[in-house]
């Protein structure tokens, strides 16, 4: 069972994730975003939408610096009060995206113009967040410390299945709460091409603080190809 | 706006044409307010409220929406967007349950149509707010007196807005101003928004377009809209496929006073920057300023040499948009203030000048007197009023306009009926610093103009694009009002 899921499903489920959002961008690029409601309902938003995406965005950076720069964490976890820093940062970073998410969900579920724009991806998405946040807090409570650990099993683990060479045994004895978490995650990549979680992978941006203010767009043959108009 | 009548002819030709589609019923891309009034969206002309449109800080042009950090702010705010409006301060599209009519079982009561929202499916109690819900209502406590265009008026000014004898009102037809500077480009984070180099149109670019709405929120003129059913924002394309093969857009073309104008105008897109910045007294001089003149021979040349077509080049020289706004200064921009340098320009509407009673039983104007230009200053729309709408406060700029009007009517009068006296008509005219051949001329054009002098718009040149295959033209230039072409394969994905 650990096999399947921990060893060939990585594999499916990214590849799903890559080729999937290929068709999709090469396809429908038109689609490519997450559909605001903020213009049909902004109160509750307020109190999802901002806690929601700062607690998750760093959490997120978290995990992703643990990936590359396992040694530093531990180093830093060596003292023990900044250990405990990190760990309850982590901790409320989690509970505040927790909030948002649940307001989100109520949101989603009470007002009748949002729900009017709900797609059955919407929901799935939100019960694979609800489940992510729920197991990861759950993690941090009942066995802590994870920001050690999670360097010992889960980031050797990654590493191995990117070499393509999965290591199934480091996070076959994680408890139940932990691989939850983990096959969730996955799913989570999976689904990223299929539905508005496509909006996390925007890139786009970034280019707004380096370009000018102004665009021009030419249909000439021949015609300026930069702007015209370059203040920032 | 004096032959403005309010019949939303051009509001109900733009919405037929565009926005007759699911997601899209509550916008208007051209709409026609009753002003003093709210607007639509309500108060759009509060950006203490929107934040829209730009400020001058330290010497540097910046969006006002930028307040503080600068452009991380809008990266930072992209989750949720604090000056965002939101459709209840548009309206909830609706429709009627028209069928409960016909289908009703047979009962005691007549049956009825329930409103029934356009988002939800589900039956409104009350329609609390609809297009033009203020239409006409020139002096309502809760619309006209809440108009932000009434600061600085004087208490007595503000008084005729209650005093239905004393009341004053007239339309303010809006689309997209087309703007050299435009907000909303500059707020998009995706960078979807784009001015198209050939003519000036401000597209939105569907494919591009994530959703991030900066754009609505940075319009001062609240004209780029969210569909809230697709998940993209539009605007006015200025029917770009009509106007590409040189035919009138919808809205002017329907106009039924015939007193919409549209024409070429050349700029100099080097001093945008500068004009942008220029201090409120001084703006609708400095917007006049950037415009070129199509007569001048050095112009001409820098036209050819940037490879602007000689069918442009004729067309920018019988513009009537370049006559209005700047070789006659009649006409002027809506709100220069908010600095985006819009291109639809106004011409003030002159009011009941010609009010019967006397000024000592009540009335504003005193027609035996034949003291026209003095009494611009007492006649019932507020100069002032005009000046917070037109010329960024510039109480001059509107008077010199109303004055050539009235100049232009004098002697038009004179030659008619001939009774104003030909010297005085001639003073009149002189005063203002106007040659019977031009009053001649702006009497021509905003009176009998035909349909030819009314709209000289060149064809694009097709067959210079990059694509000549019209279906692909399209495609690349977005395609708002157009709808989706693709089916979707899972349903809705996003």
């Amino acid at each position: 069972m650990d096999n399947v899921l921990f060893g060939v499903m990585p594999y499916i489920l990214l590849m799903t994730a890559i080729v999937g959002a290929i068709w999709r961008f090469r396809s429908n690029k038109y689609t490519w975003s997450s559909q605001s409601s903020q213009f049909l309902e902004n109160k509750t938003l307020f109190f999802g939408s901002f806690p929601w995406h700062y607690g998750i965005i760093t959490i997120l950076l978290g995990h992703i610096l643990g990936l590359f720069i396992p040694k530093s964490i531990v180093l830093w976890n060596s003292v023990p009060l900044r250990l405990y820093v990190l760990e309850l940062t982590a901790l409320a970073l989690g509970f505040l995206a927790l909030f948002g998410l649940l307001a989100l969900i109520y949101r989603r579920l009470t007002n009748s113009r949002v729900k009017a724009v709900t797609s059955g991806w919407d929901v799935l998405v939100l019960i694979i967040l609800l489940i992510q946040v729920v197991t990861g807090i759950g993690n941090a409570i009942l066995y802590r410390w994870g920001s050690n650990w999670y360097v010992a099993t889960a980031v050797p683990w990654m590493w191995s299945v990117l070499k393509l060479q999965p290591n199934v045994d480091l996070v076959a004895n994680l408890p139940l709460i932990t691989k939850t978490h983990i096959f969730n995650a996955l799913l989570f990549i999976g689904l990223i091409p299929f539905s508005r979680l496509a909006h996390f992978v925007v890139i786009n941006p970034y280019k707004y603080l380096v370009r000018p203010y102004q665009v021009v767009r030419w249909y000439r043959k021949g015609g300026p190809t930069v702007n015209i108009v370059s203040y920032k | 706006m004096d032959k403005c009548i309010g019949c939303h002819t051009c509001s109900v030709s733009c919405k037929n044409v565009w926005t007759s589609r699911r997601g899209a019923e509550y916008m208007w891309w051209n709409n026609v307010e009753t002003k003093p009034g709210a607007g639509y969206p309500l108060t759009w002309e509060d950006q203490e409220r929107y934040r829209g449109g730009w400020e001058v800080s330290g010497g540097s042009l910046r969006l006002k929406l930028l307040k503080g950090p600068g452009k991380i702010r809008t990266l930072a705010n992209i989750f949720f967007q604090p000056n965002l409006p939101t459709i209840d301060d548009y309206y909830e599209p609706f429709t009627y349950d028209y069928q409960n009519l016909f289908n009703a079982p047979a009962g005691d009561d007549q049956p009825t149509a329930r409103p029934r929202s356009l988002i939800t499916g589900e039956f409104m109690e009350k329609i609390a707010l609809g297009p033009n819900w203020d239409d006409d209502m020139g002096g309502s406590p809760l619309y006209a007196a809440n108009d932000p265009n009434l600061k600085g008026l004087s208490e007595s000014q503000k008084e005729m807005l209650t005093k239905f004898h004393k009341l004053f009102f007239f339309y303010l037809p809006r689309i997209c101003n087309h703007c050299l500077n435009p907000a909303c480009v500059a707020s998009c984070p995706s960078g979807a928004i784009y001015k198209r180099g050939e003519d000036g149109i401000v597209l939105i670019d569907q494919d591009t377009c994530r959703a991030w709405r900066f754009c609505v929120s940075a319009c001062p003129y609240k004209k780029p809209y969210y569909n809230w059913a697709n998940g993209k924002s539009e605007k006015c394309i200025f029917c770009y496929p009509r106007t590409e093969t040189g035919q009138a857009n919808a809205c002017a073309h329907a106009c039924t006073g015939r007193i919409r104008f549209v024409g070429v105008l050349f700029y100099d897109a080097d001093r945008i920057e500068e004009v942008a910045k220029t201090p409120d007294e001084r703006l609708v001089d400095a917007m006049r300023d950037i415009v070129l003149d199509p007569n001048d021979p050095r112009v001409i040349e820098e036209a050819r040499k940037q490879g602007i077509d000689e069918n442009w080049i004729v067309a920018a020289q019988n513009s009537p948009s370049y006559n209005l706004f700047k070789k006659w200064r009649i006409a002027m921009p809506n709100h220069p203030e908010f600095r985006t340098l819009p291109m639809n320009f106004y011409v003030p509407p002159l009011s009941p000048v010609l009010h019967n009673a006397k000024a000592e039983n009540g009335g504003t104007f005193d027609s035996e007197s034949m003291e026209f230009f003095n009494s611009i200053d007492k006649m019932r729309i507020p100069v002032r009023y005009l000046a917070n709408m037109l010329s960024a406060g510039n109480e001059q700029v509107v008077i010199e306009s109303l004055k050539k009007q009235m100049a232009v009517r004098l002697w038009v009068r004179q030659q008619r009926v001939g009774d104003i006296g030909d010297s005085a008509a001639k003073a009149a005219l002189s005063a203002v610093g106007l040659t019977p051949e031009e009053a001649f001329e702006i009497y021509k054009l905003v009176s009998l103009g035909t349909f030819q002098e009314r709209f000289v718009i060149p064809e694009t040149h097709r067959e210079t694009m990059t694509t000549v295959d019209p279906r692909l033209m399209y495609e690349k230039r977005g395609t708002v009002g157009f709808g989706s072409k693709k089916q979707e394969l899972v349903s809705r994905q996003w």
